[in-house]
């Protein structure tokens, strides 16, 4: 049996924990295994839990495990580990999965070190399926890491974007199982002690969008960004920034595409004003269109690119707004 | 007085081409610089500034080979106040291998009456990207451990640790000692100074062999993703260009009214 860890938004379930789903799929249809179950640990309100439910079926869930327990109600990776590593045992589960999010790796980790197993991060195919040999994305997506897994329960994150989230041929109607994890109090220690609401990450935002406008130094400055947001705008995308940007405090980090960002896979992304350093390629490859401004007709990121306009962007973009904004009447 | 141990690793800087070796197993790094992941530049940002405000120390520790060595002078400059090198192939030990090794350590400077209230790491490696040190190593050690913190403030024997998570800026406080795993985003890297050079220069790098037999990372063979076709369409030179751009969004449905 494969287990799935769900992350979830205000949707349901998080496109990544959609995408995790659908590549634990096609992984069990590639040896015996008898199928995939989820497990979805705190509180579930009662809109968001149909529509789980629903998209779960729609992934051909055999199971879903809820850990609900008061003490759950806070964020805490190890007691949210405790409850994946439970759930692992009741399902026996040979392979738990979960997005390659940051808290999916924190998780995952957790359950890899409490289960003394091997675990691969950011795993992009399967090479293998018996032993498992899995490609993962090491150096920033610059090179591949073909890695064995040999152990009794295997632990791996999928890099945001391998797949995309297909639903199966035959819906299910998932059991739901409710439990409550046996927590120690070391498990709490780690707990959130408080949430402040005035940075919210918006990465979530950012790796479901559709259309995805980049900035980069070629921004110019903190108040180089107007244009760039009415583009955003405009397309109804959400606006991301190279490591540079944020570095320079232009923009928050949790804008940030790249290898210590979001990794983003959008229809389209405008990269305006980047270079398209490997660090920044890393997080934004998966978009399926790439449209480079630039001044540099040789930066990596315009050679990278499928479309190009060369040029400085603070002309360039306030001519594209225009012309959205014509024909947008 | 707060003793820190600050974990960093030397790693490819993947500016340039990356190359591998011959038999697939390593990155062929002759023709490429070396540097520290950035979430580690900040994890020493950090070290040193807790370090100072309480008359303790920051010990930056690395596992590699003795061209490690650079990348420890460097924290040292940062204020860092000692530094340790396990020296090894650093190929050959996967994640639980270091945290083993590390584990190692802080126990035995435990028992020596030298134990750190606080061990600091960067939430993931830029070369390996494996996520894991950190949480493994606080395993080890029967620790409280976090990942993905932008910044660390204490009171105490209480840590105050700040990461972003789906809501806002979550908020954790922990009994030291804890193991804390560092993100780019809190703090500004810190740029070695003239004396921070010099002290750097001076310092012995105590030079220790890791005390585990690795059992290495299941690595069968790294390879290169295929070649990016190249194959860019440039619809002009300046704004005039504008409206050929919005033809492809157009095409591409993403502009609607």
């Amino acid at each position: 049996m494969i287990l799935v860890l769900i992350e979830t938004d205000d949707s349901g379930a998080t496109v990544t924990s959609l995408e995790t789903l659908t590549f634990a799929r096609n992984l069990a249809d590639l040896g015996d295994r008898p199928g995939v179950e989820a497990v979805v640990v705190g509180p579930l309100e009662a809109g968001l839990r149909h529509n789980l439910l629903a998209q779960l079926g729609e992934q051909a869930v055999l199971t879903v495990r809820h850990a609900t327990d008061d003490q759950l109600d806070q964020y805490s990776a190890a007691a949210w580990a405790a409850s994946v590593v439970t759930s692992a045992e009741a399902a026996t589960a040979d392979l738990v999965l979960a997005a390659g999010t940051p808290r999916g790796s924190e998780i995952m980790a957790h359950v890899a070190a409490r289960l003394g197993t091997a675990m691969a991060a950011n795993v992009v195919r399967v090479e293998q399926a018996e032993p498992l040999v899995v490609s993962r994305q090491v150096m920033g997506g610059a090179v591949f890491e073909e890695m064995r897994l040999d152990g009794d329960v295997n632990v791996m994150t999928v890099a945001g974007h391998a797949v995309d989230p297909k639903p199966a041929d035959s819906a299910t109607s998932p059991d739901v199982l409710e439990f409550s994890p046996s927590l120690t109090e070391a498990d709490l220690v780690t707990r959130v002690v408080r949430v402040e609401a005035e940075e919210r990450d918006d990465t979530s935002a950012l790796s479901s969008a559709r259309v995805v406008v980049g900035a980069g130094r070629g921004a110019g400055s903190a108040d180089g960004f107007d244009d760039l947001i009415e583009l955003t705008e405009l397309l109804g995308g959400v606006l991301g920034a190279s490591r540079v940007v944020t570095s320079l405090g232009w923009r928050p980090h949790a804008e940030q595409v790249g290898q210590t960002g979001s990794r983003i896979a959008p229809d389209v992304y405008i990269a305006c004003g980047i270079s398209g350093a490997i660090q920044h390629w890393a997080g934004c490859q998966g978009a399926k269109t790439i449209v480079a401004i630039n001044t540099d007709a040789d930066a990596p990121m315009v050679t990278k690119a499928d479309y190009a306009i060369i040029g400085d962007l603070h002309e360039i973009v306030p001519a594209i707004n225009a012309e959205l904004r014509r024909r947008l009447g | 007085m707060t003793n820190i141990l600050v974990c960093i690793k030397r790693v490819p800087d993947t500016s340039g081409d990356v190359q591998l070796s011959e038999d697939g197993m390593t990155i062929d790094a002759r023709h490429l610089g070396h540097t520290l992941s950035a979430h580690e530049e900040c994890a020493i940002a950090i070290a040193a500034e807790l370090a100072a405000s309480s008359d303790g120390m920051a010990t930056a520790l690395s596992l590699g080979a003795g061209d490690a060595q650079e990348q420890l002078r460097h924290a040292v400059a940062l204020g860092c106040g000692a530094a340790i090198l396990l020296e090894a192939e650093p190929d050959s030990f996967g994640p639980a291998d270091v945290a083993q090794a590390i584990a190692a350590v802080v126990r035995d400077r435990k028992e020596s009456g030298a134990g750190f209230d606080l061990i600091l790491l960067g939430t993931d490696a830029a070369d390996t990207g494996d996520f894991q040190v950190a949480v493994r190593l606080a395993y080890q050690l029967n620790l409280p451990v976090l990942t993905g913190i932008v910044t660390v403030g204490i009171d105490g024997d209480t840590v105050t640790a700040r990461g972003t998570g789906p809501d806002g800026t979550e908020v954790y406080e922990l009994p030291m000692p804890a193991v804390i795993a560092i993100q780019e985003g809190g703090v500004e890297p810190r740029y070695p100074s003239i004396p921070g050079r010099m002290r750097a220069k001076r310092t012995e790098i105590e030079t220790l062999p890791p005390a585990v037999s690795p059992r290495g990372s299941g690595r069968v063979r790294l390879t290169l993703p295929p070649a990016h076709p190249g194959t860019v369409k440039v619809l002009g030179e300046d704004a005039t260009a504008a409206p050929a751009l919005v033809d492809v969004l157009s095409e591409l449905g993403v502009v609607s009214k």
